[in-house]
């Protein structure tokens, strides 16, 4: 399982920021050549972020390089970056299994026979991708995650965007539900205030109970908040080891039924069990050292 | 042999950017670099050596360059060369970009 509690952007064209970016401990860094580039600045851009990519070195921060959308830039983007062995490409504005197909071919051509496969990150941020959601998460086996684009989506929707977020509650629950039953990770929209830690937390919060693995992130400040809330609690670990432990000790005698502090445990119990151990073993929080 | 057809520019004079002129030069001329930095007493040579070596890497014997260095790292000096050779209309080798 690869870790995306958090995803901070980085914009493409900034070299003080790129070359800083591995030192605030996100899961992933984006080193970004859409949005956050000037028009006139994307070829600059994409010459900059191809040779960081090769030389700057971006700890234990997954390297995600946001490209421009396929009608735009998206060919030129791949064919330059993709050699510098990001470890993957977000693509923006994703609406179709099609869009994936172009992408991973794209990809395909590009990769050196010797690098690790570039995997696909598809960002849904209009109406047609939310509905096509399942489909573009299952379109490739380089699909490792959904992520939402709140923005944009928005905005496709005619609909205002609130600190509150029901306007795109329907969308956060799609893009879950079909991560999830493609079996790939589900990234939440980010927190634009990034002067509202409160607000952050809240939102971060909701994301985690919706069923979100991670959240994007805009500014380095909002890592921590984040980290905190994705982070199994030591209750969480605790309670997962009694419920290994319960189930252990019912097979041990025969039995396939457990139960804990008077509750059964049966199989989704256990699942869950596991994937906050694995989470927590993943984050050196066993053991209560943190 | 690689050459460039007119004078372009790549960068910003932030805070650990550099910003490249650089101009068609003569034939024989070879590589003529200035450099203004605020490192220039420490890396100067080695920024003029990334600057001479990435236009060479391109085939250019012959360019005026003018870097304007804020504390740029070597990749970001090479990547704005050549986005600098890029838009001055060189044909740039693909496996460098």
């Amino acid at each position: 399982m690869d870790l995306r509690r958090s995803m901070l952007f980085i914009p493409g064209n900034n070299p003080g920021m790129l070359q800083n970016g591995g030192v605030f401990g996100a899961d992933s860094v984006i080193l970004d050549l859409e949005d956050a580039v000037a028009p006139m600045e994307k070829d600059a851009a994409r010459f900059l972020v191809a040779q960081v990519l090769r030389t700057v070195d971006y700890g234990v921060s997954e390297t995600v390089v946001r490209i421009n959308p396929l009608d735009t830039f998206a060919a030129v983007d791949i064919k330059a970056i993709v050699p510098c062995c990001p470890d993957a490409i977000l693509v923006p504005k994703v609406e179709s299994a099609a869009d994936i197909h172009q992408v991973a071919a794209m990809i395909a051509a590009a990769e050196k026979p010797e690098q690790t496969p570039v995997k696909i990150i598809a960002l849904l941020e209009t109406p047609c991708g939310i509905v096509e959601a399942y489909h573009i998460a299952k379109a490739d086996p380089r699909v490792v995650a959904l992520a939402l684009g709140a923005e944009d989506y928005t905005a496709g929707l005619g609909a205002m965007r609130t600190k509150e977020g029901t306007e795109i509650f329907t969308a956060r629950t799609i893009v879950i539900n079909a991560a999830a039953a493609a079996n790939v990770q589900s990234i939440d929209t980010p927190y634009t205030d990034a002067n509202d830690e409160e607000g952050l937390l809240a939102d971060t919060q909701l994301a985690k109970r919706l069923g979100f693995k991670g959240k994007l992130s805009i500014n380095p400040r909002q890592i921590d908040v984040i980290h905190t809330v994705f982070n199994p609690s030591l209750n969480d670990i605790d309670w997962a080891q009694q419920v290994i432990h319960a189930i252990r000790k019912a097979e041990a005698e025969g039995s396939g039924v457990a139960s804990l502090n008077g509750k059964m445990v049966d199989l989704p119990i256990v699942n869950r069990a596991e994937r906050i151990l694995h989470l927590a073993e993943l984050l050196g929080l066993m053991g209560g050292e943190k | 042999m690689a050459s460039i057809a007119k004078t372009a520019q790549a960068g910003t004079l932030e805070s650990s950017d550099v910003m490249i002129t650089v101009a068609p030069g003569t034939q024989g001329s070879g590589i003529v670099i200035e450099l203004e930095s605020i490192v220039l007493a420490q890396y100067g040579e080695d920024i003029k050596i990334i600057l001479e070596k990435t236009v060479k890497d391109q085939g250019i014997t012959d360019i005026y360059i003018k870097a304007v260095d804020r504390g740029a790292l070597d990749c970001t000096i090479c990547a704005r060369t050549l986005a600098a050779l890029s838009r001055a209309g060189a044909v740039l080798k693909e496996e460098i970009i």
